[in-house]
């Protein structure tokens, strides 16, 4: 459960968000949805604890990430924008690695280990060097080790960037069982199919704001039009950096 | 420290998988440099040897002006070759190292009992024709000596009074301190290798790190940012350390491979210099990883981080090179200078010398406190958020 009130963050004299608001429940998947560069990603990094906000609050399961960073970190899987993974180590060390950061204790790491690696099906490269790896195989290390801990909440940025047909598909795949089991998934996109497919409350923000927020039949009824590709449009007020 | 300890053990694993790691670290330092070393004493001896055995040969012009000075030379094993027309131009189109010329009025001069003239043609400027002309030069005073004392005889006088003085030479050098005019080096690759046995690591675990853009996802983990640069500081730490260790037993092994006959000396490292050495020279490594490590982080890439290693390198050589052109005598507020006091106190442990406690401690503790200092402000720089995606 995440609760982020009236939100702001600058970088020198660019406002970067200026004033979100939102909540993502448990059991749903809540979609931020904008155009590159309208501060996604920075909300994101404001969740995660990386960067502090200007101004605002956000309360993840009534935690303050500003006050309680470690114990945010502990709560949270995260899957960022970046998915550099160590191309020397196997799927296996890298997602090691994390739990070990997490202080995972060996019996159950080892388990958890394995427990995704069936779940996201990667018995196939498990134990081999991340060298070379395709953009599926990486996305899937990316989320194993955000998840080897068993986090409440999930937080994926622009999670099926760079992956073909299949790939998403075992994504959204994932992402769905997620919510089936009682996690709270924020996931955010500039693609509208992802939207459509997954999302159960979409916030949209466009230069900094929230444009409009709710389901998607609620974004649909408040814009008066029939496709939610549309209802973007509308509500955002231009179609700059629509992708999909 | 958890997080420390886990970071320190992944990014040990992930580099020694890594053949660039192991080949700056492992590689360069511990083999290269004695290898480079002994093969310079080694080349230059043997050539400075080959030139003082060699036969020596002269071209003499005009050795018709004083035969037994040529018989001499020839019964002293040189072989007197032919005149040359101009000897000058044949010296200066360095042709050949040293011609001797007797000029028409030695024989007139000799005669007379007055000094009579030898020129020796040479260019001095050319280093390889010393060995020649000293041997030249010694065999004629030699002659001048032998005829000196033959007049004396015939003239009824003791040859004794015409030398009032005899110089003795009483040496005091130790056998281990000329050894010291080899083991110059040592300090110097040592200082070398304290920066580049971690230098990989401090740009891979930090630029790199940025530029595989595995920075952001790793300190999300639950583990205060401070723990995961002292983890990978410690790391570079870690390599430099073996990276010295590795090139002292190299050259503790390769020692009884030089060439010592001709410098007549011991060039051994015993075990107990060794682990002083490496005492003495461990606060660099923590000084060298902090920096390198401090000036990685601010670089986007890999490639940016090396072109400022460039500059970084200098560093340690700076005293190397003072202390190698102007030797000075080590006092005790010298050992409060970093870099500068390694150099003293290697060389006063190879040497042999007895060397204060209180040095020790001082040249460790000075350098620790810098190195500390830059080891904290490194270990902070990932607070600042620009820090971890500049570049991304």
């Amino acid at each position: 459960m995440i609760k982020v009130t009236n939100l702001h963050k600058s970088f020198g004299k660019v406002q970067a968000v200026r004033g979100i608001s939102f909540e993502a429940r448990d059991s749903e998947i809540t979609g931020l949805l904008g155009p590159n560069g309208a501060g996604k990603t920075t909300t994101l990094r404001m969740l995660y604890s990386l960067l502090p906000p200007d101004a605002g609050e956000i309360r993840i399961d009534g935690l303050d990430p500003t006050r309680d960073a470690m114990e945010i970190k502990r709560t949270l899987g995260v899957v960022p924008d970046s998915r550099g993974l160590y191309t020397r180590l196997t799927a296996r060390e890298n997602i090691r690695y994390y739990g070990d950061l997490h202080g995972l204790d060996k019996a159950l790491l080892e388990s958890r280990i394995e427990e995704l690696t069936r779940t996201l099906d990667m018995a196939d490269f498990i134990d081999r060097r991340t060298e070379g790896f395709s953009q599926g195989q990486r996305v899937k290390v990316a989320i194993a080790r955000a998840m080897v801990h068993g986090p409440q909440t999930v937080l994926m940025d622009e999670p099926s960037n760079g992956l073909d047909v299949m790939g998403t598909r075992a994504l959204r795949h994932y992402i769905l069982s997620l919510k089936s089991g009682g996690h709270s998934v924020v996931l955010s996109t500039h693609i509208m199919q992802e939207v459509a497919a997954l999302c159960d409350r979409v916030v949209i923000i466009a230069r900094g704001e929230v444009a409009a927020d709710g389901t998607k039949d609620e974004l649909l009824e408040r814009s008066g039009c029939d496709s939610l590709e549309d209802a973007f449009v509308k509500l955002i007020g231009s179609d700059e950096g629509l992708l999909a | 420290m958890r997080g420390l300890i886990t970071v320190l053990r992944k990014e040990v694993k992930e580099n020694i998988r890594d053949r660039r790691a192991l080949f700056n670290s492992l590689l360069l330092g511990p083999v290269l440099f004695p290898v480079m070393f002994i093969a310079l004493i080694w080349f230059t001896n043997s050539a400075e040897e080959e030139r003082a055995e060699k036969t020596l040969e002269v071209p003499v012009v005009g050795a018709e002006n004083a035969p037994s000075l040529v018989r001499f030379l020839e019964q002293q094993g040189t072989v007197i070759e032919a005149a040359p027309k101009d000897p000058e131009a044949l010296v200066r189109s360095q042709e050949e190292l040293v011609i001797i010329r007797i000029p028409a009025e030695f024989a007139e001069k000799w005669n007379r009992g007055e000094p009579a003239p030898v020129e020796v043609i040479t260019d001095p400027s050319r280093r390889e024709s010393e060995v020649a002309v000293r041997r030249v030069k010694s065999l004629l005073t030699v002659y001048g000596q032998q005829m000196g004392v033959l007049r004396l005889h015939l003239r009824g006088v003791a040859p004794q009074i015409a030398t009032p003085i005899m110089i003795r030479d009483v040496d005091l050098s130790t056998a281990k301190s000329r050894a010291i005019l080899a083991m110059i080096f040592l300090p110097y690759i040592l200082m070398i290798t304290a920066f580049t046995g971690g230098m990989h690591l401090a740009m891979d675990t930090t630029a790199g790190e940025k530029e595989r853009k595995s920075l952001e996802p790793l300190l999300i983990n639950p583990v205060p940012r401070w723990q995961v640069m002292s983890g990978k500081l410690a790391t570079t730490m870690l390599f430099a350390m073996v990276s010295l260790a590795l090139t002292l037993l190299s050259f503790k092994l390769t020692m009884p491979l030089m060439p010592i006959g001709t410098f007549g000396v011991d060039l051994s490292i015993t075990t107990r210099s060794m682990v002083l050495i490496l005492l003495v020279i461990a606060p660099v490594a923590i000084l060298a990883a902090s920096l390198l490590t401090l000036l990685a982080a601010f670089a986007k890439s890999y490639r940016e981080a090396q072109s400022y290693m460039g500059l970084v390198v200098i560093i340690p050589l700076i005293p190397s090179i003072i202390f190698m052109s102007n030797p000075i005598r080590p006092e005790t507020w010298m050992m409060s200078i970093p870099l500068f006091s390694q150099n003293l106190l290697i060389g006063e442990i190879i040497r042999g010398d007895a060397v204060p406690l209180a040095w020790y401690a001082l040249s460790i503790a000075s350098t620790l406190v810098i190195g500390l200092t830059l080891a904290v402000i490194a270990a902070n720089l990932y607070n600042r958020p620009h820090l971890i995606f500049s570049g991304s």
